[in-house]
């Protein structure tokens, strides 16, 4: 409504503009920045260009506005009369905006108002003439990603703004990232011997890829043999850092990769190594957790989208009861009759499996379904170095660890725990001893099944949920805990940690696919030296 | 234990001799049928129906497999459907090998698949495929040796249970994965396919048709008398103690891994030979035959024909496998739930699988022993009864 008035309110003023006869084409501001401003609606992108290089020149503290509108395809000009103005979302209404004035001009119709053209040339210039003009903000923020920009463009028309900028500059860290593009252009383009060895020194002390790759160019086609010299050394010492940093990058990515397999094989491992039971259902459990997150976040979204956040801290209480009464239903109607006969209980968690997927799949449909990342599970710590910690991998990590844990705790401290162990020992006696084997074999089951359920909670946040997502998981896990040996959880720790590490270090230089069989030819061969795996349970229970 | 011959002994087992007199009635009916009648005759088998026949064939020789390394010594195999898809291969690269320069972009010398990925030559280890005799042998010895160095090393270090079943499992996913990779030479994703022929005689005429469907049901047939041979002899018996008790057979003085990579070889060749036949029925072998789910699946078809029999896998597979092809078909929602219950009911109810559900195997020993008197009336006569 608001719009419309002021949209009437212009009208009369320009039908009095026209009435008093002055009914010119150009606009009625003209100063230095206006004209700038209209230049910019040239016809060839030759004067387009001049024109951004004479508003950036103007100095003027709304350049870096209409610039950066320019950039994002906001600028636009009247047909009738060329007048370049900015248009901004109010609501659902689009309003233009007089740049010079920053006043509202009219709302026009989208077919009056036609957009400023850029090509991918201009682009470019716009990125290094804004990084520029923000090398003076006040927003340190902004003056650092200036500086990267600046820095990115290596433009040595740039040079005398980011000098004024540095001398300028208080924040020790902004002023580091303005002296490396400093350095940066000084050392491609300056003719001064001395200068730029000083430059490639200061680039030395980086650890970037961009400033590696930026010294191997230096030192391939520089023809001073000095400065060649030096941006050699220099390169080499940041491809040694490069080097370390890239290390601890892969063992990140294999730590995270072992915390995934550690959540998907420690339930496997409590019914497997407890109970002697082979489930092949289990991925179907990992499967079932991610469809009840998916179910929880579509209840919260459509009730309460304020506690979004919320949705995981209540999947993962509702996965594991679950996916555990799923599990009891199973170990009652099906596993307890196949005691002492683990190949039979194989194939038939194997046909449950099966079942399960295409129940999922006749449900929900086969394609993925959307699982959301709570705000503090996305984004990611990223250094200059070119690693990249993101925060839902590091919460995986975390998870695993505290699931672990907690498992310890139950195994070792409750009653449940010291009567699981019992029956595991040995059956008969617990029997004897009043412990009703059958419940306590219930309700491992229904602990390693609802383990698997908070599994899926969390790999809902970094993999497709679809009816397949169990397959995946499956081998992986059982290849963890047979690495690792059974009834013990300490060997499944150090099992999905040593295969995820592992793979992670084999991937760059065999591939994923070589690297992951190599991985699984590893275990074929480990198995035969330890056919019980690394920490393999002593004594009686081991023909049983 | 009787020192009859062999096909004496099998006379006198009714489902044995039914079963086989019925393979090998089809193996010379259903080409004649296919092969002398004019289409629109009622008795007439169309073509496509004597090569998905001959299909299921292929998976009942491949089940036999199966059952003998796991009904009789006990070791489940989860990957046997790698022997099965090696042999394949094997089968495969020879016709690849035929296509000649018939292929897309006409180079006599390289498959297709290596053309378009820029091969300059062939790889080493496709010198010889050109020749059929070469190829049939690798049908053989490539699975087997596959199967030998395995269970040399696995059985060796006495990996049992489902310790074994698991890493046969990761073996067949990791060959899964290798013949993923383009760089392996093998085709890649897409595998082998285009074949045109074998020997010059067309893959797609009915008489190449009947051809493999009579050698397919003959192969099942031999395999049975193979298997047999080795489970009726004295090595069979040492097998069969192993599955019932191995420690004490180890006691016993007998070298317990030898006899399992016997059988464990011999079941992996027969593996190979199903494949064979198989690739050439379909037109196609890509590396999904060697994913770890249609190893299992093949386990399935073992269970509920009944595993330690050597009828009963024949006729899980033929069972299954058609009511996979009827309801793929007509309610292919349901498929996956009838063959996980499948799964679960044979298990739960039918541990000796049909063959050894009682109604049957009633039905069948009143059968033997009729046929017993009638061969050996005297040792049945009156107060003759339990020589």
């Amino acid at each position: 409504m608001l719009s419309k008035t002021l949209a009437m309110r212009w009208l009369v003023v320009l039908s009095v503009f026209i009435g008093l006869g002055f009914g010119s084409s150009t606009p009625a501001h003209a100063d230095e920045f206006s004209d700038a401003v209209q230049a910019l609606n040239a016809d060839n992108n030759t004067d387009k260009a001049a024109a951004i290089e004479a508003l950036s020149a103007t100095g003027d503290e709304r350049a870096a506005t209409v610039l950066s509108a320019l950039l994002n395809g906001t600028l636009f000009y009247r047909q009738s009369d060329g007048l370049v103005v900015l248009s901004k979302e109010s609501g659902n209404v689009t309003i233009l905006i007089d740049p010079s004035t920053m006043n509202e001009v009219a709302d026009v119709s989208g077919s009056e108002a036609k957009k400023i053209r850029i090509n991918n040339k201009l682009r470019g210039q716009l990125k290094g003439v804004l990084g520029a003009l923000t090398l003076l903000s006040k927003d340190a923020d902004k003056r650092q990603n200036a500086a990267d920009e600046v820095f990115k463009a290596n433009d040595p028309s740039m040079l005398p703004v980011l000098q004024k900028a540095i001398a300028r500059e208080s924040d020790p860290d902004v002023k580091g990232r303005m002296l490396r593009a400093q350095a940066a252009i000084i050392l491609e383009y300056s003719e001064d011997t001395a200068a730029r060895l000083k430059a490639a020194q200061t680039l030395g002390e980086f650890t970037d890829p961009d400033i590696s790759a930026l010294l191997g160019k230096i030192a391939n086609t520089s023809t001073d043999p000095e400065v060649k010299k030096l941006a050699k050394d220099m390169q080499d010492s940041v491809e040694g850092r490069l080097a370390a940093w890239s290390f601890l990058g892969n063992l990140f990515q294999g730590v995270s990769l072992g915390s995934v397999l550690l959540l998907a094989a420690v339930g496997l491992a409590i019914t497997f190594g407890v109970m002697g039971v082979i489930n092949m259902a289990h991925g179907e459990m990992v499967m079932l957790g991610a469809y009840t997150t998916f179910m929880v976040q579509d209840v919260i979204r459509t009730h309460f989208p304020a506690a979004f956040d919320w949705s995981l801290a209540i999947a993962v209480p509702a996965a594991f009861l679950v996916t555990g009464a799923v599990g009891i239903l199973v170990e009652r109607g099906i596993i307890r009759w196949l005691y002492g006969r683990p190949l039979e209980t194989l194939l038939a968690t194997w046909g449950l499996s099966l079942m399960l997927q295409q129940l999922i799949r006749t449900l929900f449909g086969p394609t993925n379904q959307e699982v959301g990342n709570p705000s503090w599970m996305s984004g990611a710590i990223e250094t200059s170095t070119g690693l990249v910690l993101t925060y839902n991998r590091i919460w995986i990590i975390v998870f695993s660890l505290a699931v672990l844990g907690m498992l310890a705790l139950v195994t070792r401290k409750t009653m449940f725990g010291l009567q699981m162990r019992a029956v595991t020992q040995n059956r008969a006696m617990a029997n004897s001893m009043g412990i009703r084997s059958g419940w306590v074999d219930a309700l491992t089951f229904a602990l390693g099944s609802g383990i698997a359920g908070m599994a899926g909670v969390a790999l809902s946040q970094i993999d497709n949920v679809s009816p397949n997502l169990g397959q995946t998981y499956i081998i992986d896990s059982f290849m963890v805990v047979v690495f690792g040996g059974v009834g013990n959880l300490w060997g499944t720790l150090v099992g999905a940690f040593s295969l995820g590490i592992v793979n992670k270090f084999l991937e760059p230089y065999a591939g994923a696919v070589l690297g992951k069989i190599f991985v699984l030819v590893g275990i074929i061969l480990f198995i035969q030296k330890r056919p019980r795996g690394l920490f393999a349970l002593k004594g009686r229970s081991v023909e049983g | 234990m009787t020192h009859q011959p062999l096909l004496l002994r099998i006379v006198k087992e009714p489902m044995a001799v039914s079963l086989l007199s019925v393979l090998i009635l089809a193996a010379f009916l259903v080409p004649m049928l296919n092969l002398m009648l004019p289409s629109d005759s009622a008795f007439h088998v169309p073509s496509y129906v004597v090569t998905l026949l001959g299909k299921y064939l292929t998976y009942a020789l491949l089940a036999l497999s199966v059952d003998l390394v796991w009904g009789y010594c006990g070791i489940l195999s989860l990957g046997h459907g790698a022997f099965f898809a090696l042999g394949g291969y094997a089968m495969g690269m020879y016709m690849m090998r035929q296509i000649g320069d018939r292929g897309v972009y006409g180079n006599a010398e390289l498959p297709d698949f290596m053309v378009f990925l820029n091969w300059q030559e062939l790889p080493w280890y496709w010198y010889g495929f050109d020749s059929f005799g070469f190829a049939m042998l690798m049908v053989v010895l490539v699975p087997g040796l596959l199967a030998f160095v395995f269970g040399w090393f696995a059985f060796r270090s006495r990996v049992t249970g489902v310790y074994l079943s698991i890493i046969t499992q990761a073996m067949t996913y990791a060959l899964l994965l290798a013949f993923f990779r383009n760089d392996m030479g093998f085709g890649g994703n897409n595998g082998l396919t285009d074949f045109k022929d074998i020997l010059g005689f067309g893959l797609q005429t009915d008489g190449m048709r009947a051809t493999l469907f009579f050698l397919s049901a003959m192969a099942v047939v031999t395999g049975y008398l193979v298997c047999r041979f080795i489970v009726d002899s004295r090595l069979g018996r040492v097998i069969v103690a192993i599955r019932d008790a191995e420690s004490r057979t180890r006691f016993l003085g007998y070298r317990v891994e030898y006899y399992k990579l016997f059988v464990f070889t011999v079941s992996a060749v027969l593996a190979g030979i199903a494949g064979a036949l198989y690739v050439p029925q379909v037109g196609i072998i890509n590396p999904s035959e060697f994913s770890p789910a249609n190893s299992i699946e093949i386990v399935i078809w073992v269970a509920l024909g009944g595993r330690g029999s050597l009828t009963g896998p024949i006729i899980g597979a033929l069972v299954v496998n058609y009511a996979k092809s009827y309801f793929t078909g007509a309610l292919p929602e349901v498929w996956l739930f009838m063959l996980g219950g499948l799964f679960i009911f044979s298990t739960l109810f039918l541990p000796k699988g049909l063959v050894g559900t009682k109604a049957i195997s009633d039905a069948f020993e009143e059968q033997r022993l009729r046929l017993a008197k009638f061969l050996r009336p005297y040792d049945y006569a009156e107060g003759g009864e339990g020589r």
